[in-house]
């Protein structure tokens, strides 16, 4: 198994990151956070990746007749999914609002909320 | 009942079902039929919770749709109902039943034609916040953490006309999730290393394989993050003033009462259940970051909160500086010091809460929470002021208010050196909410002087609009009756008899299991209770007769400069406070 799925993985968590920090347009941020999400993605489908193993699905294959994928892991990936769909469509509508009331979805323009 | 930990997914499933039946059926309910259902259900989850935390000793473990484990591995959901867990929901059900009596009939939410969304949501975050306190698997913790946000980000951003709410709910959204996400990189890395997501299996697996090495420093760093950020520890704390001031009132108390202590909570219980042992962190280097984290969150909270106008932003920083002195609580690691925690937070949650709906009155009678343009308006509010007042005297840990046992027990474990900390945290926030009702109920002092030619940089909290449909000409019954109760309840925490004792029992039962004692006052502790107190008194008096303000306050601009509202600012920071942690805790790895 080698590292480099790990190194994605670190990889995207921090170009997310970095593009919310220097984010000019919040509707980009927030595409920004789901790229860190996708880090955590990544990160699950690796803990669980076996050398030759198969899809864990035993409508055709006999239970123990050879190795499959840890199940957990892509169960929790499916979570995570669901988890983030929820987050994403409620900032959206958030920056939606803000568009509206600010007339900017420049982050560097709203100075409503300081000190 | 034979097996009460049967019961326990019922705290998460009750509010769950009684939201959705009020989004499904709000349209067609009347108000007051939507409301009563509300607080039915909350009321009925908070009776389920206290009923299970009298049951909880021994701690129950309950294995949900009895997937048990089978030869030690275990995949099934866990739920955990200790003395602490159960507490903590219990706390949130009752807070959230407060908050809804408080909003009861007058509280105007949109969307105009669906009575019961406020309710809804409201439920849905007892749900959450239920579900996040007695999680047992690290992965619906997370879950939890993420549904407990998610309707926080929503009820913070409730009133979407408002310019400023809906700012302050996206920057407390992009800051939480960012964390969330950071502490589920964590959870998986501890997945890939132990094969487990139960707390205890996997504290049990890393103890198994030796001392812990830089993964083990990486995932630890990464889940404290996320817990970190919801506990507004510095520097994650940023969203906190923001997303405080703009919340709907009865929104603030759940978030400032019990929600960001849900992140303190979370960060004793992993710590206590996964990282404690060999395998995991050495406690002295828990002991440094949570220290100096929690004397840096104590040391800014106060210095900002004595600095702000804006009524309910100020009681924001109090809360980000009582969090710091939980952190320092926690991060003694003596079983005592846990316990004075347990009981500081249930005071400071009173308080806290009763504060923040005197305030929410203030906002409805007079259209704003600026200090200075308020200043002697609300004379005639005598109720108010009175229980303004107490609540800023529980705030500096009056004897017997349970804040002053909790923080007089706190620093008998914290020692001499942070004892100094807490009576100087607790005198200057009170000092500023005792400055804040000497001038606007009492009209004390000179008006403050404003100077249109320079701009502060500052949120003043004029402009704000009340959330009642109209202004209210008189105070509504339920909105002073729940402040008056949960002030009482606040002083309940601190005589009650016996209940000091249980609390601590069951803290340390759930916890390190250490010499179990019997915490009550002692003289130094209500003499410390009684200074802080005093202290506060007379920084108040001395700011209210300064028509400038007080001399020092100058050097405040830097930091308050940094509270830039941005969120590019915010995330830069928290990674900073993410590597901060890191290198807090790696002396103890690498020497190790």
């Amino acid at each position: 198994m080698s590292v480099l799925p790990y190194l994605v993985a670190v990889w995207v968590f921090l170009a997310g990151c970095y593009g919310l920090a220097t984010s000019r347009n919040l509707i980009h941020a927030v595409g920004c956070l789901t790229v860190c999400q996708a880090a955590t993605y990544v990160l699950l489908i690796a803990v669980g990746y076996r050398d030759g193993a198969t899809a864990p699905v035993y409508s055709d294959i006999e239970p123990a007749s050879r190795p499959v994928v840890d199940p957990v892991v892509q169960a929790l990936a499916l979570t995570d999914v669901v988890v983030g769909a929820t987050v994403t469509a409620l900032l959206l509508a958030l920056v939606l609002q803000i568009s509206k009331r600010h007339g900017t979805v420049d982050p560097d323009e709203l100075s409503e909320l300081r000190g | 009942m034979d097996h009460p930990n049967h019961l326990l997914p019922l705290l998460v499933a009750v509010p769950l079902l009684g939201a959705t039946l009020l989004v499904a059926g709000g349209r067609r309910l009347p108000r007051a039929v939507a409301e009563t259902a509300g607080c039915a259900v909350s009321a009925a989850t908070a009776g389920l919770a206290i009923f299970l935390v009298l049951q909880s000793s021994p701690p129950m473990v309950e294995w949900v749709g009895d997937w048990v484990p089978r030869d030690g591995v275990s995949v099934g959901i866990m739920l955990i109902g200790d003395g602490p867990g159960l507490g903590m929901a219990a706390l949130a059900s009752l807070l959230t039943l407060a908050a809804l009596a408080y909003s009861w009939h007058y509280f105007d939410e949109p969307p105009r034609r669906h009575a019961g969304s406020f309710p809804a949501l409201m439920l849905l975050f007892q749900g959450g916040m239920c579900g996040f306190a007695i999680a047992g698997d690290l992965f619906n913790a997370f879950v939890f953490f993420e549904l407990m946000s998610v309707v926080a980000y929503a009820l913070t951003g409730h009133r979407v006309e408002e310019a400023r709410a809906v700012q302050g709910a996206l920057t407390f959204g992009v800051v939480n999730s960012l964390g969330a996400y950071a502490m589920l990189m964590g959870i998986v890395l501890l997945y890939a290393r132990t094969g487990e997501l139960a707390m205890a299996q996997i504290g049990r697996r890393l103890d198994e394989g030796g001392p812990p090495d830089a993964l083990v420093l990486a995932a630890f760093v990464l889940v404290l993050t996320g817990l970190l950020v919801k506990a507004a520890a510095v520097p994650f704390h940023f969203w906190l003033p923001d997303a405080h001031a703009v919340a709907p009132t009865p929104v603030c108390m759940l978030l400032s009462g019990v929600m960001v202590e849900l992140g303190v909570y979370g960060t004793w219980r992993v710590y206590g259940d996964v990282f404690s042992g060999p395998g995991g962190i050495p406690a002295p280097d828990l002991e440094r970051a949570l220290i100096v984290l929690g004397a840096l969150t104590a040391v800014v909270g106060a210095v900002l909160c004595w600095c702000q106008r804006h009524i309910k932003r100020l009681l924001a920083y109090s809360t980000v500086a009582h969090m710091g002195l939980f952190l320092i609580g926690i991060g003694v690691l003596k079983p005592e010091g846990d316990g004075g925690v347990a009981l500081y937070i249930l005071g400071h949650a009173g308080v806290k809460a009763a504060l923040f709906a005197c305030t929410g009155i203030l906002l409805d009678r007079y259209g704003s929470v600026d200090e200075h343009a308020l200043h002697g308006r609300a004379r005639k509010l005598r109720g108010v002021a009175a229980l303004f007042g107490a609540g800023a005297l529980g705030l500096a840990g009056l004897p017997p208010f349970g804040t002053g046992l909790g923080k007089a027990l706190t620093e008998e474990a914290a020692g001499p050196a942070l004892t100094v900390l807490f009576v100087a945290v607790s005198t200057v926030t009170a000092g500023a909410v005792l400055r804040v009702g000497a001038r606007v109920f009492l009209g004390l002092g000179p008006k403050p002087e404003e100077d249109p030619s320079y701009e502060p940089y500052e949120t003043t909290g004029s402009g704000e609009r009340p959330e009642t449909r109209r202004r209210l000409k008189r105070v509504p019954d339920t909105m002073t009756a729940v402040p008056a109760l949960l002030l009482a309840a606040a002083l309940a925490v601190g005589v009650a008899p016996g209940f000091a004792t249980v609390v601590d029992h069951s803290v340390s039962e759930a916890g390190s299991g250490g010499a179990f004692t019997s915490p009550h006052w002692t003289p130094a502790g209500v003499l410390l209770g009684l200074t802080s107190t005093l202290l506060a008194v007379g920084l108040a008096a001395l700011a209210v007769t300064h028509r400038k303000g007080l001399p020092g306050e100058a050097w405040t601009g830097p930091l308050r400069r940094l509270q830039s509202g941005h969120i590019g600012d915010y995330v830069a920071w928290l990674l900073a406070g993410a590597a901060l942690l890191g290198a807090l805790a790696l002396p103890g790895i690498v020497a190790g």
